[in-house]
């Protein structure tokens, strides 16, 4: 009993992982996704943008430093932020609807812990040779041979991880003048900063972690089991056909014996580390690779493919009682599914429709209110206001500002004659307002009454306005 | 691949047993333990470099010779030697050209609203408006200055003060008290209180008003002028407005003129530097008054 054996370990040492070289539909696939993402990744912040002389001309910056959020055409203010919360929102429910109904699409091929991954083992098979070669080399003592190779797969890893923080922060600032400012060592510490913690996070992770992120470290695979139903597709071994696993005889045909033939192929190209064979686990990523070594194998022994596939575990009881599997589609166009896509649309629609009917003028009004109103001498009462005028266009406007509706209320600005203030280009000026109610007039006798300001530009249509409170004397 | 060794269902416990409930002994992580250990041995080398143990007179002061103290006057220097060159533009600029330069003047109003909270606001209220109306400290906000509206009048009021013996450059002003030193009899004070209601726009008794317009002339207008409308030369306010600094109803104006009111404020040359005179003159004049 317990007494007598070990304590047990809580600390499982990693096995290291040699995932072996694969050909087939998916690896293919992956390929051109991996090369997409990457390309995505480092090309987008050299897409340049013409947004007039005062505005930067790169078509993504997120502009941390005045506050401003540019996408191609579309730029985003602070107050504004509800666009980005919208996408965000779009982002999570899109999530849930891939999940389920493809599973674990996701980490299998787009997460940059996948990608980056892939991309790390390929240099590793690239200097030290497939599985075999790099598990002999991993046995190997350290010498010249195990140095060299180490060294050239380390000085590579590093390299690319410098090129993924380094296509970080040009996200952040103009990237031609990022790029000189780097290369003549005059960029801010804080991009050089940026770049040598992302470069040691790439490293790491690409390189050493792997795996550990997704299983230890990544909160996404226990939300998505949440996310998952019997119609989710995930990959699995179908035991029926491949049970019991036993190597083949040339020549005799044993009807006692399963497909599999027990060759290891989809646990050794696994990234992961598992054997898919044990049934649907939390370290699985769904990336397919086992699929297409199971089915190279299938066609080499002449047995049908997709031993190992894609299904649901409805398909599971069908394939077991005999029955056909239900098609893909039919797995993925179910009612939640559908909901889930409502949903997303629903909310893109809504921001689309906020992008299109937004003005490019904004205001906001707020009384101040120490002290709240002011006597003047000919017993009339002033309030002061501060007014945060927005011009989200590219040139300087003039904003004409107004009181609605009440002839005994007049407005006067702070340090300008008349009643127009001129606001830079894309840019908000805070400005002091003040009201006056002449003596005796409703305003100035009542406690409080409310008051309309109106802002419009001199030569368009678009006029938007404030609401507040105009502190009388109230006796 | 290694097959993990088949996990014990029973793990070990304390081996104490309180109503049939058991403690695990579980092992603690090693990486807790180590990060545990760091921190130990880090508060030793924190001990040696800086403030530490407390003594009779003062903590260990470390051999690094931290002190936030020391860090807080760095600090203070360097802010005020990044100040200096707008100080410097501050003062060689003429004081009704601040407001043209919108730079200089976002600076002058921004560091005259910091000295403003620190010095003035105690009196003139963290909203300059004198506290509350009738308090007897002014409102800087309205548009009646009893010593002038101008930069040049507010610099110079803030520079000297008022009554303020330690400058002869202080502004003076003096009001008799009519009824305490028995300069007018109680009937005249009633006609000259009913008068100042009157040219206020305030209910009064037109008998008395009328009778208390030659008291008023021969007492009072030489500082307050023959309309009441004051003279900032000689600090007597507006008596004929809605705005009054010892309040405005009658049984306050005939106090006033019976006692007399001597408000005071200190001269600012000896704790703040001219720049920032300048500075917090720029930035009362940016209220709602300034003329």
């Amino acid at each position: 009993m317990s007494t007598t054996e070990e304590p047990e370990q809580l600390y499982a040492k990693r096995e290291p992982i040699f995932p072996r070289r694969v050909k087939g539909n998916f690896r293919t696939l992956k390929w051109w996704l991996m090369g997409l993402m990457l390309g995505i990744y480092y090309i987008t912040p050299w897409i340049r943008w013409d947004r007039g002389p005062a505005m930067p001309d790169q078509a993504v910056l997120v502009d941390l430093g005045s506050r401003r959020f540019f996408f191609f055409m579309v730029e985003i203010w602070p107050h504004e932020f509800y666009f980005v919360a919208g996408l965000l929102i779009m982002a999570g429910i899109g999530l849930f609807l891939f999940t389920s109904a493809l599973g674990r699409v996701w980490c299998g091929y787009a997460c940059p812990q996948t990608v980056w991954t892939d991309l790390y083992i390929l240099v590793e098979r690239w200097v030290e040779g497939d599985r075999n070669a790099r598990l002999r080399l991993h046995r190997q003592p350290w010498g010249a041979e195990k140095i060299r190779k180490n060294a050239t797969k380390w000085l590579l890893w590093l390299l690319i991880g410098l090129a993924t923080g380094g296509a970080w922060v040009f996200y952040f600032t103009d990237a031609p003048t990022l790029l000189h400012d780097l290369a003549t060592f005059s960029a801010h510490p804080v991009a050089y900063g940026t770049i040598a913690f992302l470069t040691t996070t790439t490293f790491l992770f690409g390189g050493f972690f792997r795996e550990q992120v997704c299983i230890y470290g990544c909160p996404w695979p226990r939300i998505q089991a949440a996310m998952m139903d019997e119609d989710t597709l995930t990959i699995s071994y179908r035991d029926w056909r491949g049970e019991p696993r036993g190597k083949h005889h040339k020549g005799v045909e044993d009807t006692r014996q399963g497909d599999c033939i027990d060759c290891m192929a989809c646990v050794n190209v696994c990234p992961m580390g598992i054997d898919i064979r044990d049934g649907q686990q939390l370290a699985c990523i769904t990336c397919g690779l086992c699929i297409d070594a199971c089915n190279d194998v299938m066609d080499r022994i002449g047995k049908p493919r997709e031993l190992i596939g894609y299904m649901a575990l409805t398909d599971e009881t069908r394939e077991r009682a005999g029955s056909a599997p239900k098609s893909i589609w039919k797995h993925v166009f179910r009612p939640r599914t559908v909901v889930y896509t409502v949903i997303w649309a629903g909310v893109g629609v809504a921001l689309l429709v906020a992008l299109f009917l937004r003005t490019d003028i904004d205001m906001s009004i707020a009384p101040v209110r120490n002290p709240t109103h002011v006597v003047l001498a000919n017993g009339s009462v002033r309030n002061a206001y501060d007014i945060r005028l927005r011009n989200m266009y590219a040139e300087p406007r003039q904003f004409y500002l107004t009181v609605a509706n009440d002839a005994s209320i007049s407005l006067t600005i702070e340090g300008v004659q008349g009643q127009l203030v001129t606001v830079g280009p894309d840019e908000q000026l805070n400005q002091r307002v003040y009201l006056t109610a002449a003596a005796g007039t409703p305003a100035a006798v009542a406690a409080t009454s409310p008051v309309r300001v109106w802002v419009s530009v001199t030569g368009e249509t678009d006029r938007i306005y404030g609401d507040t409170v105009f502190n009388g004397r109230g006796e | 691949m290694a097959t993990p060794k088949k996990k014990s269902n029973d793990p070990k416990t304390t081996g104490h047993s309180w109503d049939g409930i058991e403690e695990f002994d579980n092992p603690l992580p090693r990486w807790w333990l180590w990060v545990f250990y760091l921190c130990i041995l880090w508060s030793v080398v924190y001990w040696v470099l800086y403030p530490a143990w407390p003594m009779v007179s003062g903590a260990t002061s470390g051999v690094l010779g931290y002190s936030s103290r020391a860090d807080v006057e760095v600090e203070i220097a360097d802010a005020d030697a990044a100040n200096q060159v707008w100080y410097d533009r501050l003062m060689s600029t003429d004081l009704d050209a601040i407001s043209a330069d919108p730079e200089l003047e976002r600076f002058a109003v921004n560091a005259g609203a910091a000295v403003f909270r620190a010095q003035c606001s105690q009196c003139h209220g963290a909203g300059a408006d004198g506290l509350r109306a009738g308090s007897g400290f002014p409102n800087l906000l309205d548009d009646e200055w009893m010593w002038g509206g101008t930069m040049d009048d507010i610099v110079t009021t803030v520079t000297y003060g008022i009554r303020n013996e330690d400058f002869p450059d202080a502004r003076y002003s003096e009001m008799p008290s009519f009824g305490r030193d028995e300069l007018l009899t109680p009937e005249e004070i009633d006609q000259v209180v009913n008068h100042v209601l009157a040219i206020s726009g305030q209910a009064h008794d037109a008998a008395l008003a009328a009778a208390g317009a030659e008291v008023f002339d021969l007492n009072c207008a030489s500082c307050h002028g023959a309309d009441g409308s004051g003279d900032t030369f000689v600090g007597a306010p507006a008596l004929n407005n809605a705005i009054w600094l010892y309040g405005g109803s009658e049984a306050d104006i005939r106090a006033t003129v019976n006692n007399a009111h001597f408000g005071i404020m200190p001269g600012f040359t000896n704790r703040l530097n001219p720049a920032q005179i300048r500075a917090v003159g720029a930035y009362v004049h940016q209220l709602g008054g300034g003329q």
